[in-house]
């Protein structure tokens, strides 16, 4: 359809046949049958598009919806982590603190960038981003994009389930707003350690789960291939992480996924950023820490007898 | 893309916990040494080998027993259950699955909570079951755990939790994630309070358990030869093709490199923490 509508666009600007009406009667019909395609997408079919390796990273949405960006390197112990970076940024004249996971989207720049999944190095070098932004009262936004923190020797042997642990406990903290917005994979442990916040959102597409659905499969069904079936039973989409209560807002996608229209993704995505940092800017230093421990201290219903 | 995952814990072929804290039968097969041993004695040993000392699991109330002056102690929250609120549907469902480990553990849910009294010393304590769903953290061993920390704030005790567990329960999906961060906030309120926390790493603590409180004592002890990390060694070894050194994700190679304050024997542990606490 979409062939057909660029068809009629080249003769009707060469021939004058009055196609405008066509044109427009097939790109509506095409609009609506992409909505419909993409409205009724399963969670396994978002997974896919959530992982496009022509999906918006981190940096991207620095380069198109941020100034006076600058990055800041090294945990100042061990070593500079490239699949999590940090550093300053400007959003919508607010000056903040920017964290996040960055992929890479061919083998060369994936083995720099660790395919996103960070060292311990990576989360303490946030903590100490964290903690600069909180020495000067800049707002915190984390940008969450990764399969999981790395499964490896070095990252045992030098404590990322620590480094992971003391940024979630120390994320509570914090007296300056803090904002965490899932933009694609929202991977367990290694999302959670930069995703303590005041607002959780999460990009339509994008998933944020305890594991991966391919992890799921094969310790359930003992194959990854029920991968598609794991990601249902876990209820990961943002549709069903919002009703079920745990991220404040699903920010919609353009038509397709965001690989699709950059500039609308992120200039949408800065948008509901700078919404969320005006509101949370009215709250007192004292009222951002208490309702942070709150929105965590009320997730989860038992039942008590 | 390949993607990265983790798996939840898989017991070591060479050192296999057994299913249950007490193992069914009349004998045991050491893990550690292959040693056959009696379940009497075993028992009388608090599951420790006598020819080797390796540790196997201990369930939680015997722990708290065997940790408390008196083997007493106030249990809270003891009839906290689970909601299926995802409905899971795996190959089994987990009404299932929980209704069978209540019936094969005798526990309502993966922790046994509750104060008592180290050398004199009130505290409150939890410990985590291994035997119920590999002690795996949903919202009620979450919620127990941030509970027993509340109560050491609002008592002004110190708070000990022994862990042992493959780490976050899938089958509550994202709410069991939640809980490392509410667990690691009520720790957060406990830190500002100067009140102590004291984790005992038990075998085995990995995963979403270790990546939130476990880590966060202001001592960590662990029993010896535990089973103590991250990732599981499959995935790590799947994933990197490495080989894994040796004794990996053990209470001593952790020791060693620098995560662990002490090794603590099981026969050593209660008057060791009694002794800690004086301290604190
Ligand atoms: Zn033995």
């Amino acid at each position: 359809m979409e062939k057909r509508i660029e068809e009629l666009r080249k003769l009707s600007g060469r021939q004058k046949l009055g196609a405008e009406s066509e044109i427009a009667a097939l790109q509506k019909k095409w609009t609506e049958a992409r909505r419909e395609v993409y409205g009724n997408l399963t969670p396994w079919q978002r997974i896919q598009i959530v992982r496009h390796p022509q999906r918006p990273y981190l940096l991207d949405y620095l380069q198109q919806g941020a100034t006076d960006v600058f990055e800041l390197g090294g945990d100042r112990t061990f070593g500079e982590d490239r699949a999590l970076i940090g550093g300053l940024a400007t959003l919508h004249q607010q000056r903040v603190v920017f964290l996040g996971h960055q992929k890479g989207r061919d083998t060369k720049e994936n083995l720099r960038r660790n395919f996103g999944c960070a060292h311990p190095e990576g989360y303490r070098k946030a903590l100490r981003l964290m903690r600069l932004a909180d020495r000067f009262r800049l707002p915190i936004v984390t940008l969450i994009d990764t399969p999981g923190a790395f499964p490896g020797v070095a990252s045992e042997e030098r404590h990322v389930a620590e480094a992971i642990a003391v940024n979630i406990r120390e994320m509570f903290n914090f007296r300056v707003p803090i904002i965490a917005v899932v933009i694609g994979e929202g991977g367990s442990g290694g999302a959670l350690g930069i995703g303590v916040a005041n607002r959780v959102l999460i990009l339509e597409n994008a998933y944020y789960s305890v594991i991966s659905p391919e992890g799921c499969a094969s310790i359930l069904w003992k194959d990854r291939a029920f991968a598609p079936q794991a990601t249902e039973a876990l209820r990961i989409s943002s549709k069903d992480l919002l009703q079920l209560g745990l991220v404040d807002e699903v920010i919609p996608e353009p038509t397709g996924g965001a690989h699709r229209d950059w500039t609308t993704t992120i200039r949408t995505t800065m948008e509901r950023i700078a919404h969320h940092l005006a509101e949370l800017n009215q709250l007192s230093a004292a009222r951002l820490v208490e309702t942070r421990q709150e929105r965590y201290r009320a997730i989860g219903s038992v039942l008590e007898k | 893309m390949a993607v990265f995952e983790r798996r939840k814990y898989e017991p070591r072929k060479e050192a296999k916990p057994r299913a249950r804290g007490v193992p069914s039968g009349l004998w045991t097969k050491c893990s550690g040494c292959g040693e056959v041993i009696y379940n009497q004695v075993l028992k009388k040993s608090h599951q420790v080998c006598p020819k080797c000392e390796y540790h196997f699991p201990l369930g939680a109330r015997e722990r708290l027993v065997l940790i408390c002056d008196g083997g007493k102690f106030q249990e809270h929250d003891a009839k906290m259950e689970a909601v299926d609120v995802l409905q899971f549907k795996g190959v089994t469902s987990y009404a299932s699955k929980l209704k069978a480990n209540r019936k094969k553990t005798g526990l309502p849910d993966a922790m046994v909570s509750g104060t008592g009294k180290i050398g004199g010393r009130e505290v409150s304590l939890g410990a985590m079951e291994f035997a119920f769903l590999g002690g795996s953290m949903g919202v009620v061993v979450g919620e127990k755990v941030t509970r027993t920390i509340e109560r050491g704030l609002a008592k002004k005790m110190p708070v000990i939790i022994f862990s042992a567990s493959g780490g976050a329960r899938m089958y509550e999906g994202m709410f069991s994630l939640m809980q490392m961060a509410k667990t690691s906030g009520a720790l957060a309120k406990l830190g500002a309070a100067g009140l102590p926390f004291i984790s005992v790493l038990t075998n085995p603590t990995m995963a979403g358990v270790m990546a939130s409180f476990a880590s966060l004592g202001d001592m960590i002890l662990a029993e010896p030869r535990a089973m103590i990390g991250f990732a599981g060694a499959r995935v790590i070894r799947e994933t990197t093709q490495q080989e894994l050194p040796k004794e990996f994700q053990t209470s001593e190679f952790l020791h060693e490199h620098g995560l662990i304050d002490m090794i603590v024997s099981r026969s050593e542990m209660k008057e060791t923490l009694a002794r800690l606490l004086r301290y604190l």
